[in-house]
């Protein structure tokens, strides 16, 4: 077992080696430059070369590099061009938003999809089963920032329920910044849910039809400690994955869906940094979504270790 | 007195007195302002984006401001300047009591130090630095600006509030700027980025005297506080306006008109004109050196498809030859015949051969940032086509083009636009830095003896002719006049269509 973690752990470092690698030249080779942008319109070349050459732009790619590379090994990830604060702070005002619209969409997206799922697979074939399929395929279809609108249309617009857009403004509580995330939870989650139902469904199915389950029918045991005791807790590893993946994809930043709803979250954060050049926040932000997805990896991997005992040996 | 006449009397000053009640504006309140985004800083000598000086004009202030007819006007300064007669000496008497939001006095000192930091950091400070000799503190309310050559825009580009002449205290000029402390009605309490800035008032505020007119004038300072909220999504910002969720929402598409006039809680506030789409042509290099090639590019294009196809319906724009409105003093026709709005491919064919055009790609820069900006991008294309052109249409985003359109050796023409500035000398295309490049000898006159007269009516004689030389060479087209479009409750009071919209003077009903 501790073989198995050290693997993973070695497989982590090389990954994130990768990542800062890569990233840091994708995001000097795209064109772009982030001292025009701050100039604005009426700026000369002479005023971009001097901000530029204040910046350390000037300097070669490699210089840069290992600068960078030194600067990382310190634990900083740099100072944001735009946003007069470090990555790192900007990065922690963005984690709460993102962290709980993650949570809520993730939340909304298993309470839709698990019951629907197993109930599916339970009664195969059945009207319900091919309801839920055909919800399960409209929902995969429909972009988020349309339901996004949609939503934004009826439960704000028309009926006032809910802000347009925003995250609360200054003093804002935890419980107002907390409804500002119900609409983009329920957006997000409803899309997200499709997967996640499409997964369950399948999973269980292929534990229903297994020896096991007939020999637990034959002992006598109810249906509802069959499906939800033996079936499910076999079908579980694909349907933890699947959420565990749609958390780390959301986590890294709903990026079109913060935008629609003006939430300053990671991914409004990297969209801005894109448009703008911030080449700091852009390296920043992605080495910390790397980790993120390497951790979520990581964690399942080690949820593995809980559920399925083969993978201990 | 008959009894009839003294009742008509009574209810006529009842009547005016209850209808100044209704009138008078309410202290208290936040108003809420929705923006495109969030500006790449709050230093506005730092960039001459237009986000930075519509936050940024609430904190800091200039000596000089515009009036409601784009005329300057004292801000921080006591009165207009006094101009030496041979037009090369500057002495503006200041304004004494005006305090920073740290609680200092405003001084000729800090006005000495801010100007040197933006003649230093400031794009438009550093190209009027050419023609500065000295900045001096007379004394502690007087400071004397010394030129090498009498320069008229002066006054102007110290009024301007983009890549701004604000005044800081002269211990708080650090670059990139650490204190964000001015003069201005209110004062910066909390920045959240991509959330929100939150700008509260400042009582030791002390305001010009006389009416508010413009950008000019007294400073109410109505509201408790002003949240400016990024809301970077076009759809979402329609809807927050018809929600009535923010005060003031900028620049919504102007297919949403019907959808904010149809809204219960807010209606549309258009600035008719706002600006002008332009194509920049890259007059220093490549195929675009060439004169008879840029008039062939202008006898091709219609300006009126491209106005349809970028703004919809007239009721959003106007074709108009003229590089300023009727609203503007510098509004001429001069030079503008048979140079706008042409669309005749053939004559642009003819003219093409006679440059010698040998088939190589004219290459467009346009950005989807701006749509309207690719929409017109796709007509013309069209149209050059049709006169005979190799078209490269590249449409990158607004940093690539920003970066491309630097490196003359890269593009043709790049698409742009602009508010109409209250100076023309304030335009950046017609300065020789600019990335179109263009440097000749007509432009050189023309705008030299305009940037060096000072007497006003002259000035505007004078613009006639800068405009007589910018159609005779064409660095650049001007495709129409285009309005703008945002949306205000109906609780919000005071407020007047302006291209960098200002809350000082508005307040909400309660």
């Amino acid at each position: 077992m501790i073989r198995y973690i050290l693997q993973r752990l070695f497989g982590m470092i090389v990954v994130m080696a990768l990542v800062v690698t890569i990233v840091f030249v994708i995001v000097r080779v795209t064109p772009g430059d982030p001292a025009a942008v701050m100039l604005g319109p009426e700026a000369t070349q002479q005023d971009i070369a001097e901000l530029r050459t204040k910046l350390g732009l000037d300097q070669s790619l490699g210089l840069q590099y290992v600068y960078y590379i030194g600067q990382l090994l310190q634990g900083d990830l740099g100072q944001s061009i735009f946003l007069n604060q470090p990555v790192t702070s900007a990065l922690a005002e963005r984690a709460e938003p993102t962290f709980f619209l993650t949570l809520f969409s993730i939340l909304i997206a298993s309470g839709i999809a698990l019951p629907i799922g197993i109930y599916a697979a339970y009664r195969r074939g059945s009207f319900v089963d091919q309801a839920a399929t055909t919800l399960a395929m409209l929902a995969a279809s429909i972009p988020s920032f349309w339901l996004g609108l949609i939503l934004i249309q009826f439960l704000a617009v028309r009926l006032g329920w809910f802000p347009v857009s925003g995250y609360g403004g200054p003093g804002s509580t935890f419980v107002e910044r907390m409804y500002h995330l119900t609409l983009p939870a329920i957006a997000l989650g409803v899309v997200s849910s499709a997967l996640i139902l499409r997964f369950t469904r399948a999973s269980m199915l292929d534990v229903l039809g297994d020896d096991f389950i007939r020999t637990a029918r034959a002992k006598g045991l109810g249906e509802r400690r069959v499906v939800m005791k033996h079936a499910l807790k076999n079908a579980l590893i694909p349907i933890l994955t699947i959420i565990g993946l749609t958390a780390a994809v959301l986590i890294s930043g709903a990026v079109v869906t913060e935008t629609v709803f003006g939430l300053p979250g990671v991914g409004n954060l990297v969209v801005s940094a894109v448009l703008r050049r911030d080449y700091p926040v852009i390296q920043g932000a992605l080495l910390v979504i790397a980790a993120l997805y390497v951790l979520i990896n990581f964690a399942i991997d080690m949820l593995y270790l809980l559920v399925d005992p083969r993978v201990r040996y | 007195m008959k009894s009839s006449v003294r009742i008509a009397l009574l209810l006529g000053t009842a009547l005016v007195a209850s209808t100044s009640f209704a009138f008078a504006q309410e202290k208290g309140g936040v108003i809420n302002v929705a923006t495109v985004g969030e500006p790449p800083t709050l230093d506005p000598m730092a960039s001459t984006a237009d986000l930075v000086g519509i936050v940024s004009q609430h904190m800091f202030e200039t000596l000089y401001t515009f009036d409601k007819d784009w005329k300057p006007t004292p801000l921080l300064a006591a009165a207009m300047p006094d101009i030496s007669a041979d037009g090369k000496t500057y002495t503006i008497k200041l304004r004494s009591g005006v305090k920073f939001h740290d609680g200092t006095d405003m001084d000729a000192t800090d006005v000495v130090a801010s100007l040197d930091r933006w003649t230093k950091t400031a794009s438009r400070g550093k190209q009027t630095a050419t023609t500065i000799a000295g900045i001096e503190a007379v004394d502690a309310t007087t400071v004397k600006i010394s030129l090498t050559t009498p320069y008229a825009p002066l006054v102007s580009l110290l009024a301007f509030n983009n890549s701004a002449a604000i005044v800081l205290p002269s211990e708080k000029q650090a670059e990139p700027m650490v204190d964000f402390v001015g003069t201005g009605p209110y004062k910066l309490k909390e920045r959240k980025a991509d959330q929100y800035i939150q700008l509260e008032r400042y009582d030791g505020y002390v305001s010009p005297e006389g009416e508010s007119n413009g950008y000019g004038g007294a400073r109410h300072q109505y509201a408790d506080e002003i949240r400016f909220v990024p809301v970077p999504d076009p759809n979402t910002r329609v809807e927050a306006a018809v929600s009535g969720q923010y005060d003031y929402v900028d620049s919504i598409p102007v297919e949403s008109f019907d959808r904010v006039k149809g809204s219960s809680a807010s209606e549309p506030v258009m600035l008719q004109p706002f600006g002008w789409p332009v194509f920049v042509l890259n007059s220093g290099n490549g195929m675009t050196k060439n004169l008879e090639l840029r008039k062939a590019i202008r006898t091709a294009l219609s300006m009126e498809d491209m106005m349809a196809a970028a703004f919809g319906s007239t009721d959003f724009y106007a074709l108009d030859a003229a590089l300023y409105p009727s609203q503007y003093v510098w509004r001429t026709e001069a030079g503008t015949e048979g140079g706008y709005n042409v669309a005749d491919p053939e004559k642009a064919a003819e003219l093409l051969k006679a440059a010698g055009y040998k088939g190589e790609p004219l290459r467009i820069l346009t950005s989807r940032q701006y749509e309207f900006h690719y929409k017109m991008a796709q007509v013309a294309a069209e149209y050059l086509k049709l006169a005979g052109f190799t078209v490269d249409l590249q449409v990158v985003d607004w940093a690539t083009l920003t970066q491309r359109r630097a490196d003359p050796t890269l593009w043709d023409i790049y698409i742009t636009h602009s508010p109409f500035l209250p100076e023309p000398a304030l335009i950046g295309m017609m300065s020789t830095k600019a990335p179109g490049n263009w440097d000749t000898p007509a432009r050189a006159k023309a705008v030299d003896a305009f940037n060096a007269e000072s007497d006003a009516g002259k000035r505007v004689t004078l613009w006639a002719d800068v405009q007589k030389v910018i159609y005779e060479e064409v660095p650049f087209i001007k495709i129409g006049d285009f309005n703008a479009l945002s949306a205000k409750t109906k609780t919000l009071d005071g407020v007047s269509p302006a291209p960098w919209p200002y809350f000082w003077n508005a307040s909400i009903k309660k």
